[in-house]
């Protein structure tokens, strides 16, 4: 017998809020039946969390936003990520859904390139967006958490690029929370055949902490030859219970996704990253890590699941433990029945800075076809007494032996952001977050 | 400024309770280069590490002094900042850390807060120092020996004491695992730094290191201590005749320590 389940908006309501946006009516029917759905499906069930009693329903509905126009107008966190105006090339900022700044360089429209925000989006290139949105990677019916999505999704973005077209400058995301506010952000991505993007997002809080929810979706899809490496930074604060889900669907052949996820939020967060290998020879490369502090606890999990012949799928996982944190590291490697050749290689590694905290370290490999290469490797541990040596040898006090040796440790996602000014802002967060 | 002085005395060292030096002397002054030479499993390596603060040994008797300072009573990262270096036989792998990083980041660590080396200076440094050690410009952004071939931790080793500029160090086998090109290079940097202001005391159980940076003195170890003194001539004839005259003359037949 399960409690009834109200959520913070009923179906008018939400009716009229699709409306005011002047969203396609598809999409308003789609809300629609989701929200209808939201209430009959179950939570997901996160492997070893149990987030049953985790806030995901409660939450404001009111952006209580203004869009904005001027770079002036940006918060001091947001500018600290942009950078000066005058280098921003390629930037969304949203606050609470809302669009607040917008820079897209001109030789990026004049090939074609699409960089807007989601609503905009369902307005001008609708038959692109319905092509893809939440059809092939991410299904509104998985669990209830997909389905509010669907139903409440409240900002994001969308990005096309059309075939041949390599992006060298990177692109750049901020999406800023505020308040109470439930934040559906949805994050659409495009890579037409052989072209080449660079995507990089932050989730930030502003103001002071009331108790809120994140429902957080991406959908990355390559087409054959397509590169694109995807960078995130989550830094959501303690009181923000966080659902993130990307996913991507490689379906070309030789098509290679990276993700490089630094996933910081101080608050519950349930993270899931999927990458689906379809096309042949395609390529998947997921790097997350991760700090778990005060009494937060937090699920990471990272799939690959490889369904094209000589696709090969590399998952790594670091993950800081400090305070009495909890958190758990799932990496699965699939490959399924006629992946031939498939290669799939994981490492989980869990530093352990509090003997209060407990992070545990789940690889897991399920192999349905003979002829494929595996492997995998996972620990568990306190910094190596010989590391330190090593560096207090060379004079460094203990503290700052210890900075060296954890910044080493999340530096395969941190050296993988593309945008300077990200870096810098990471290496902050983490300073923040173990000293 | 003083010339540099280690002293040790009477030193006992365990590991896992297990004695490995049983009451080892040793001077070494600044502007002097001593070699301990002794077969394996003599506790050549158990003096450098115990030196330096190892975490794995214990000191259950004896003192150890870089010029007033007791090394047994500071942190590892105090005897470094004191003039203490080891370049150690097996360096670890920090992931993540390059090594310019690494380098300039233990640089600064012996520098006061605002009299940090600038970066301009860093570069002009590591480069001469590299071009003399043979290094290759790639190693500066490399992650702090990992994947190192043998030979290149080794030469990482004697960067660091180039750079650091220590008031005396201790070289553990840095010289094992080395081509005799390799060895000349790792030589000629050592012997850069000889002078005054700095002492050295190199831990081998190969003489043809010897050939290219001559000690001032050599030491021979067994079963745990020193058991012969001598100049460099002393060397020779270990290369010439071995170690069981040596035996002999002490009457034993096992030179090793703290086997099971």
């Amino acid at each position: 017998m399960t409690a009834e389940v109200t959520f913070p908006i009923n179906k008018q309501q939400l009716e009229s809020f699709s409306n005011d946006r002047h969203e396609p009516k598809w999409f308003t029917d789609f809300r629609l039946s989701s929200l209808e759905q939201a209430v009959n499906l179950e939570m997901p069930k996160p492997d070893k969390t149990n987030i049953s009693k985790w806030n995901f329903t409660s939450f404001g509905i009111n952006a209580n936003t203004a869009a904005g126009t001027s770079f002036d107008s940006l918060s001091d966190s947001v500018k600290t990520l942009v950078g000066e105006e005058k280098d921003v090339q390629n930037l969304l900022a949203q606050k609470n859904g809302q669009t607040i700044y917008q820079a897209v360089n001109e030789d990026l429209t004049s090939k074609g390139v699409i960089f807007t925000d989601i609503a905009t989006a369902l307005n001008d290139h609708e038959e692109l967006v319905k092509k893809f949105y939440m059809q092939d990677a991410v299904s509104a019916n998985e669990h209830r958490l997909t389905a509010l999505h669907a139903a409440l999704v409240n900002g994001g973005t969308f990005i096309y690029v059309p075939k041949d077209v390599e992006i060298e400058a990177p692109l750049q995301a901020v999406y800023a929370h505020e308040g109470d506010f439930g934040l559906f952000n949805h994050v659409l991505i495009v890579a037409e055949a052989n072209s080449k993007l660079t995507y990089v997002e932050n989730y930030i809080s502003e103001g002071s902490g009331s108790e809120a929810v994140a429902n957080l979706v991406a959908e990355v899809y390559l087409d054959e030859g397509a590169k694109v490496s995807f960078g995130a930074v989550d830094n959501l604060a303690e009181t923000v219970t966080t659902y993130t889900n990307r996913r991507g669907q490689v379906n070309g052949r030789d098509a290679q996704l990276y993700w490089s996820l630094g996933q910081m939020n101080d608050g519950n967060t349930v993270s899931e990253n999927t990458t689906y290998l379809m096309g042949e020879g395609s390529y998947g490369d997921a790097k997350t890590v991760s700090i778990g502090r005060g009494q937060q606890s937090q699920n990471f999990t990272t799939n690959i699941v490889h369904y094209g012949k000589n696709s090969d799928g590399q998952i790594l996982k670091h993950g800081v433990m400090k305070d009495r944190a909890t958190s758990i590291f799932n990496g699965v490697t699939k490959i399924i029945n006629g992946a031939t050749k498939a290669n799939g290689e994981q490492t989980e590694r869990v530093l352990m800075l509090s003997d209060k905290a407990r992070g545990d370290a789940n690889p897991i490999l399920l192999i349905d076809e003979d002829d494929v290469t595996a492997g995998h490797a996972a620990s568990v541990g306190n910094i190596d007494p010989l590391q330190m040596f090593y560096l207090m040898s060379r004079g460094m006090n203990r503290t700052e032996a210890e900075r060296l040796i954890i910044h080493g440790f999340l530096a395969p996602v941190v050296d993988a952001l593309a945008i300077e000014t990200v870096k810098n802002q990471v290496f902050h967060v983490i300073e923040r977050k173990v000293y | 400024m003083t010339k540099p002085n280690l002293s040790v005395k009477d030193l006992h060292v365990s590991i896992e309770e297990k004695e490995i030096l049983k009451g080892l002397n040793i001077e070494v002054n600044g502007g002097e280069i001593h070699a301990v030479m002794g077969p394996n499993g003599t506790g050549k390596s158990t003096l450098a590490s115990a030196l330096m603060g190892h975490p794995s040994f214990e000191i259950e008797k004896g003192e150890a002094y870089l010029d007033n300072n007791n090394l047994f009573d500071m942190e590892v990262d105090e005897r470094a900042q004191a003039g203490l270096f080891l370049a150690m036989q097996y360096p670890s792998e920090i992931s993540g850390v390059t090594n310019s990083d690494f380098i300039r980041s233990a640089m600064n660590a012996q520098r006061e807060e605002g009299d940090e080396v600038s970066l301009m200076k860093f570069i002009r440094q590591m480069d001469e120092k590299m071009d003399m050690l043979e290094i290759d410009q790639s190693f500066q952004h490399r992650y702090l020996n990992e994947g190192f071939s043998g030979g290149e931790k080794k030469r990482n080793e004697i960067l660091q004491l180039m750079m650091l500029q220590p008031r005396m160090a201790i070289l553990d086998e840095i010289d094992s695992g080395l081509d005799i090109d390799a060895l000349k290079v790792v030589a000629k940097g050592v012997n850069s730094l000889r002078s005054e202001d700095f002492g050295c005391l190199i831990i081998t159980h190969y003489q043809r290191l010897l050939n290219y940076i001559t000690p001032d003195y050599v030491h021979v170890m067994m079963q745990g201590r020193i058991v012969k003194s001598g100049g460099p001539e002393l060397a020779q004839k270990l290369e010439e005749h071995g170690y069981d005259w040596i035996k002999e003359e002490i009457g034993i037949e096992d030179e090793t320590v703290g086997k099971e």
